[in-house]
């Protein structure tokens, strides 16, 4: 087992190095971090001490070198835009981000699966084609317009729901902030959970009725009939054991998703997240920002990536079985 | 000839199927309204001299103070909201479908060299579609789209906007069709007529393009028209996040993007109106391409 | 009274194209403890038989027309609830891919005590100990330990073992075989055969034994009915069908299987293939391919008459 979280591990490295060469060549190459930071009325005197001290005369590998060992260490620079070392702003935001988008998950997964099964059992039935008739309208609306129209709705309709930023939050060991403390907090956080998980539920509900209709047309699941064995065993026991092992992992991979639409909940709801601060700095070419976030965004999705394989390793006992 | 193609399969199946043509229809009608606007749309919304802020905030029928001269109503600076609507869509589906074709061409491209050549080519080129497959579509549009911005000298960034946006989308949906075309790639590739064409010296890139292609045009048709969905909400995406296309040539996303800032002042209607717009279109597309889908499968016949 | 009697069943396809009708008034019995062969080309409408007997027909089949009598009391008309209960415990199945048809995520031990308990009231270790015993029967070797396996750790015939062992667990009257040997290794297919006639003799089981194989039929059946098109063409003892086979088709069969004691320079091969389903020929189904046909073949549909020691569906066996 060990081999194989190894070699899963070797495969992850030269992806990581590759988008940390992206990022590092965005940083380097594009804009202008020379003008941008000495300012429009530097001299060429100034200019040229300010790219000696960002060691921008330094041939190219030594400065790449110079970054990845920076970025080991968690120092990313500044960021353009506020002067603040970008990894602090991220740092700041994580919190945000990561609560929204584990409540949205856990709300599409919650109502995803039960929708799914339903519809993969009962094929035909009016509430199923209601459900699948749903299931496009969601796929087919815009995460945005979709917050859009849920403020609309509670927010200056019915006034029942914040339609903006965090609420109250609480600090929680050295660096985290959780709103789940008070029920304001909660409450702001339901509207943008909503929105950024209804994409992940349309996709979860459809994904886990295909796989649904697949395995009900086995021969196992017709030998399980012949045996006599009940509805309710045939559907929940052996079907949805075996439905679930490729959603839960299409699942996981997902949750990369969620994290990156964030940045559209964000913006519409101006949650402080993440993804805000990167839509904040895409507009104004805020580079640093930019290669921090997509080395960390990689990250993110190895280990995701990761867990999902264990998952499967844990689940599947086919896979256990290869040496 | 064309009374084959009405008795085909395919043309049966559509004929019989209410939904796909319903949503042919739809389609059509935006389609019709988007490219004939300049000569349909009841006002100009780009032509500024014809604005007046008398207009301003006129609301939808059906509520007090409206009139026919303005359906929908009109935005903060007295535009016909109608009119800026099928200008709109205009542009939406414009990016959407070139975003979609520059995507189909890279893709079939790289998905045709994948599979055919094999070995190394084949591996590389695939990982690379994979661990972008990783990242969602609209990540990557956005840091694309934010990088080549960065890259342009401020003077040419609004012209060359729109060409930045195609690319950028473009390049984020080339993977779904790369991996569709090199697996039915690889299935053509090991058939008999294949080894044949290359025993009399056919050359590979005409054994690519005349046999394995025509195999290959119903998936990437099937991709193509969900891709298009994607293409369009994309655009909107990013326009609304305001890195999209400049102001000038609004599309759907850009004129919700001008609406939202209303909606607290009672407004609505600059927003909602666009916004029902873009999901009737990509509502139309994705239930055409669902039909297609399930059409061309040919387990479910 | 007969354990299995089919009358004149009729199994339809509606589609696109029109309603096909896979089984046209197919009639047979099953007498307890007696093995019947269903043997037939692939097509023929075996395997459904199979299927409508115990309600599993596939979307959009149904059942169109005839009775299915179970130790006397019609089943086809059954609800979903009293026909599951028969289902494994009073009539068995076997399909024919071990390889596809065992749940992968459930050990077999997991799969034999739930079908057990489904059906008869036993504490999980009274179970689990029968289940022990029942893949001890099939042949499985240390069976009390392998009993926690998945299927993937079993050879294709060992897993038809398991099936043999699913399907008589809950201690079935009749077990419907569809196919037992087909997918498996020739030196295996003996093996499976003897336990399964071991295994019915000893319980006093009647078996319905569909395969395209006639070698195992000629070893293993007490009747056998040969069908041809969705219809029955010869019903009758197997030493009677296989020796002087009363109906054309059969036949052909017979005579197209090499002996090993006479030499021949062409193997004998019936000229054509069978009908698709939605071009079925005016009056005898095998008519267009029958060296002995005359006109009446080709306008009325035979029904099955008395042909000396078998039945067979040919007018060259009318008495008017």
């Amino acid at each position: 087992m060990f081999g194989f979280i190894g070699s899963r591990l070797l495969q992850a490295i030269p992806v990581l190095l590759v988008v940390g060469f992206i990022a590092f060549a965005l940083f380097d190459y594009v804009g202008d971090p020379v003008s941008i930071l000495a300012g429009q009325d530097a001299t060429a005197a100034q200019r040229l001490a300010l790219s000696h001290d960002l060691g921008l005369d330094q041939p190219f590998f030594v400065q790449y070198g110079r970054f990845l060992w920076t970025a080991l260490h968690g120092n990313f620079g500044n960021s353009y835009r506020v002067a603040q070392p970008v990894a602090s702003l991220l740092a700041e935001r994580l919190p945000a981000t990561l609560e929204l988008a584990i409540t949205a998950s856990v709300l599409a997964f919650a109502i995803g699966v039960p929708m799914g099964v339903y519809t993969g059992i009962h094929r035909d039935s009016f509430l199923s084609r209601l459900m699948m008739a749903g299931s496009l309208i969601g796929v087919s609306l815009p995460t945005f317009l979709l917050g859009i129209l849920l403020i609309l709705a509670f927010s200056v309709g019915l006034g029942w729901l914040p339609s903006f930023g965090r609420g109250p939050v609480v600090h929680v060991g050295s660096w985290w902030t959780t709103g789940f403390t008070s029920w304001a907090g909660i409450r702001s956080l339901i509207l943008p959970a909503i929105t950024l998980g209804m994409f992940q539920m349309t996709l979860i509900m459809r994904l886990v009725r295909a796989e649904m209709l697949e395995v009900l047309r086995t021969d196992y699941i017709k030998f399980a009939r012949a045996r006599g064995l009940t509805d309710r065993s045939i559907n929940f026991g052996h079907a949805l054991k075996n439905t679930l092992v490729p959603v839960i992992t299409i699942i996981g991979l997902q949750f990369g998703g969620i994290v990156a639409f964030s940045l559209v909940t964000e913006t519409v709801f101006q949650w402080p997240g993440m993804g805000l601060l990167l839509v904040q700095s895409v507009a104004v070419a805020d580079i640093p920002v930019m290669s921090a976030y997509l080395l960390l965004i990689a990250l993110v999705f190895v280990l995701i990536n990761l867990i999902v394989d264990l998952l499967y390793y844990a689940v599947d006992p086919r896979l256990r079985a290869r040496r | 000839m064309l009374t084959r193609a009405w008795n085909s399969d395919l043309a049966y199946n559509f004929r019989t199927s209410p939904v796909a043509v319903a949503s042919a229809a739809l389609a059509l009608i935006l389609l019709i309204a988007a490219t004939f606007a300049p000569w349909l749309a009841p006002h100009n919304p780009m032509d500024v001299a014809s604005l007046s802020l008398m207009d301003s905030f006129k609301p939808p029928l059906g509520m007090a103070d409206a009139d026919w001269s303005n359906p929908l109503g009109t935005d903060n600076q007295g535009r016909d909201v109608l009119s800026a609507i099928m200008y709109g869509m205009r542009i939406s589906l414009l990016v959407g479908f070139l975003s979609v074709l520059f995507a189909i061409v890279v893709g079939i491209a790289i998905g045709l060299l994948a599979g055919y050549a094999g070995g190394i080519t084949d591996t590389m080129l695939m990982r690379v579609a994979d661990v972008q497959l990783t990242f969602p579509s609209i990540l990557t549009a956005l840091l694309v789209d934010g990088v080549i911005s960065a890259a342009l000298p401020h003077t040419m960034r609004e012209a060359l906007q729109i060409y930045v946006i195609i690319f950028a989308i473009g390049i984020s949906l080339w993977p779904n069709f790369a991996r569709t075309v090199r697996g039915s790639t690889l299935v053509e590739r090991n058939k008999d007529y294949v080894m044949a064409a290359r025993v009399i010296g056919v050359p590979s890139w005409r054994i690519m393009l005349s046999h394995v292609l025509p195999n290959v045009i119903g998936p990437v048709m099937v991709i193509g028209t969900l891709g298009l969905g994607l293409a369009i909400i994309a655009e909107a995406t990013l326009s609304f996040l305001g890195v999209g296309l400049p102001p000038t040539q609004p599309s759907l996303g850009t004129l919700i993007r001008f609406g939202d800032d209303f909606l607290f002042s009672g407004e609505w209607w600059v927003t909602v109106f666009p916004g029902l717009t873009l999901i009737l279109m990509v509502l139309a597309i994705n239930l055409l391409g669902d039909w297609l889908r399930d059409a061309l499968n040919p387990r479910l016949r | 009274m007969a354990l299995l009697d089919v009358v004149d069943l009729t199994v339809e396809f509606p589609t696109r194209r029109g309603v096909l009708r896979a089984l046209d008034r197919v009639s047979f019995s099953i007498d307890a403890g007696e093995i019947l062969g269903v043997v037939g080309e692939s097509g023929a409408g075996k395997s459904l038989t199979g299927a409508a007997i115990v309600g599993l027909l596939e979307r959009p089949g149904r059942i169109a027309g005839g009775q299915i009598l179970f130790e006397g009391k019609r089943i086809d008309t059954l609800s979903a609830e009293p026909l599951r209960r028969i289902r494994g415990r009073r009539i068995g199945m076997i399909f024919q891919d071990p390889l596809t048809t065992l749940n992968p995520l459930y050990t077999i031990g997991r799969q034999l005590t739930e079908t057990m308990q489904t059906h008869m009231r036993l504490s999980d270790s009274e179970a689990r100990a029968k289940a022990i015993g029942w893949l001890d029967r099939v042949g499985i070797p240390a069976a009390a330990h392998r009993i926690d396996a998945y299927p993937h750790e079993f050879s294709g015939g060992q897993r038809q073992r398991v099936v043999i062992a699913l399907a008589l667990c809950a201690d079935p009257v009749l077990v419907i075989a569809d196919e037992p040997t087909t997918a498996l290794d020739v030196s295996i297919q003996a093996q499976i055969i003897t336990l399964l006639k071991d295994l019915t003799r000893d319980h006093g089981t009647a078996v319905m034994l569909i395969t395209h194989d006639m070698g195992v039929i000629a070893e293993t059946a007490d009747r056998v009915a040969v069908m041809y098109a969705g219809r029955i063409a010869e019903i009758g003892p197997v030493a009677a069908v296989i020796r002087h086979p009363a109906h054309p088709y059969s036949d052909g069969l017979m005579a197209s299987i090499p002996s090993l004691e006479h030499r021949v320079d062409r193997l004998r091969q019936i000229d054509g293939a069978m009908p698709r389903l939605d071009a079925i020929p005016n009056g005898c189904r095998f008519n267009p391919r029958c060296p002995r046909v005359f006109d009446r073949c080709t306008t009325e549909q035979p029904e099955l008459l008395d042909a000396g020691a078998t039945r067979a569906a040919c007018w060259l066996h009318a008495h008017d």
